[in-house]
């Protein structure tokens, strides 16, 4: 039997997954105030929504944004200023700009104190692979994040659970090109929040009505409760 | 009476040779030097070897440069923006070549250029594909990856205003690699929105200066396109 039945018949039937914006919402909740924060794209600068207004945590952005704020109105923007993403932002009272030298001194230095990537892959060693689906990819790209994984302080990973067929994205070994190894400390998905602890992984909570079985199944790696 | 300012895209490409390293600034589409890449176009290089955060987008810019042919290889970290299409076509035809670069590596190694620094060693890729066949060192006890400075022989810039100096004062996100490939070159030409009396520049906001410029076209596009 498939792993996914097999949850489906423990109890999976009446999970609900995190919504992309729940699993940004959960993360943004575990930011302290006073944080330099990066967020990558996909699930991860969605985070910046959820902030809540009253606590102050400052989002850098690889191409040379350090205070960066929402998406402005569309009567509003401006055009020289957007994010990783190519998106159009905003800068908030404070904030600064600099070139991509100092840009990336900022990562690769150690000042952050948390960057928030996507993946494909989080192994229970802390490794991460979210550059390349396969050795021969037509088209890789790495952009900032191998400088972001060896150079902030903390990373997080935010990512879907399982990929579209099933199959699990926490594994005991990644099997995709490494973005970088050792360097994961958390991971939200849709069905969990995971710390990747000394010896692997270590559920801190589940999605509504999920069971630890039902996750355990849906995961290719031991899992461990909290204590 | 020093003057840096060019009447002419003609008089601003003379001397650019086949196969040169072109450095074109800009993240996207913001803060690339759109103007001077068609002035390239019309002075005719090829064999070209172009280093840039991208690989083109759409059609226009550098996607037209590398469309009409005349870029033999690219070095970028992130190919797979938006709308890669030429790039796409190009590379899965085999008809041009790709070098992958870290985002930080490749700033750092283009501010190494302009600094006299010929390598330095940096903690990004390590343990991954894009360290493969590099001198790995430990320092304190961590591993560290030898890169080299990357020259270029012509870079082309974007800046908001300019001076007969070559001052050049950047807005907001445009910055990005503008400054640090400025200092790269051997030849570096600007485009500018506005050209300003020597002077009118406010000294503590110029983000280039002039001494690392060689020659500035005035360029009055008006607001940039995201694509």
């Amino acid at each position: 039997m498939k792993a996914h039945m097999r949850a489906e018949l423990n109890g999976l039937a009446a999970c609900k997954p995190w919504t992309r914006d729940e699993i940004a919402a959960r993360a943004a909740r575990d930011i302290p105030e006073g944080f330099y924060v990066n967020l990558g794209i996909g699930i991860p600068v969605l985070v910046a929504n959820y902030v809540p207004a009253e606590r102050e945590v400052i989002i850098h952005s690889e191409n040379g944004v350090l205070g960066m704020g929402p998406t402005p109105e569309p009567d509003k923007i401006n055009r020289w200023l957007i994010n990783a993403s190519k998106k159009y932002v905003t800068l908030v009272p404070g904030g600064s700009y600099m070139h991509h030298a100092d840009s990336f001194a900022i990562i690769r230095g150690g000042h952050l104190d948390l960057c928030v990537l996507g993946a494909f892959q989080v192994a229970e060693n802390g490794d991460f692979a979210n550059w390349l689906t396969s050795a021969d990819d037509t088209m890789p790209s790495v952009g900032g994040a191998m400088d972001l994984a060896v150079g902030a302080k903390q990373i997080w990973v935010l990512m879907e659970h399982t990929t579209k067929t099933g199959g699990s994205r926490l594994l005991r070994r990644c099997t995709y090109p490494l973005t970088a190894p050792g360097v994961v400390k958390r991971v939200y998905t849709n069905l969990a929040v995971i710390d990747v602890a000394a010896d692997g992984f270590v559920v801190r909570e589940t999605a509504p009505g999920l069971t630890f079985a039902a996750l355990q199944d849906l995961t290719a790696a031991p899992l461990r409760r909290a204590n | 009476m020093i003057d840096k300012i060019v009447q002419t895209m003609a008089a601003a490409m003379a001397g650019i040779r086949d196969g040169a390293v072109v450095l074109i600034g800009g993240f996207g589409s913001i803060g690339q030097p759109n103007a001077l890449i068609d002035g390239l176009i019309d002075q005719g290089a090829k064999e070209l070897t172009v280093v840039a955060n991208n690989a083109g987008v759409g059609h226009a810019g550098l996607a037209r440069l590398l469309e009409v042919g005349r870029v033999r290889k690219i070095v970028c970290s992130y190919p797979r923006t938006t709308d890669p299409v030429v790039f796409e076509r190009l590379y899965r035809e085999g008809r041009i070549e790709l070098d992958v670069v870290p985002q930080g590596t490749m700033a750092e190694r283009l501010r190494a250029a302009g600094a006299g620094i010929p390598a330095f060693y940096t903690p990004t890729s390590v343990g991954t594909r894009l360290a493969e066949g590099k001198e790995v060192r430990e320092f304190s006890g961590r591993q560290y990856v030898l890169e080299r400075a990357l020259f270029g022989d012509v870079a082309l810039i974007e800046a908001w205003e300019a001076d007969r100096w070559g001052n050049l004062a950047y807005r907001s996100s445009a910055r990005n690699f503008n400054p640090v490939m400025a200092a790269a070159a051997k030849l570096t030409i600007a485009q500018a929105q506005h050209i300003v009396e020597l002077g009118a520049l406010d000294p503590e906001k110029v983000g280039t200066p002039g001494i690392f410029v060689d020659r500035v076209v005035h360029v009055p596009y008006g607001e940039p396109v995201v694509t």
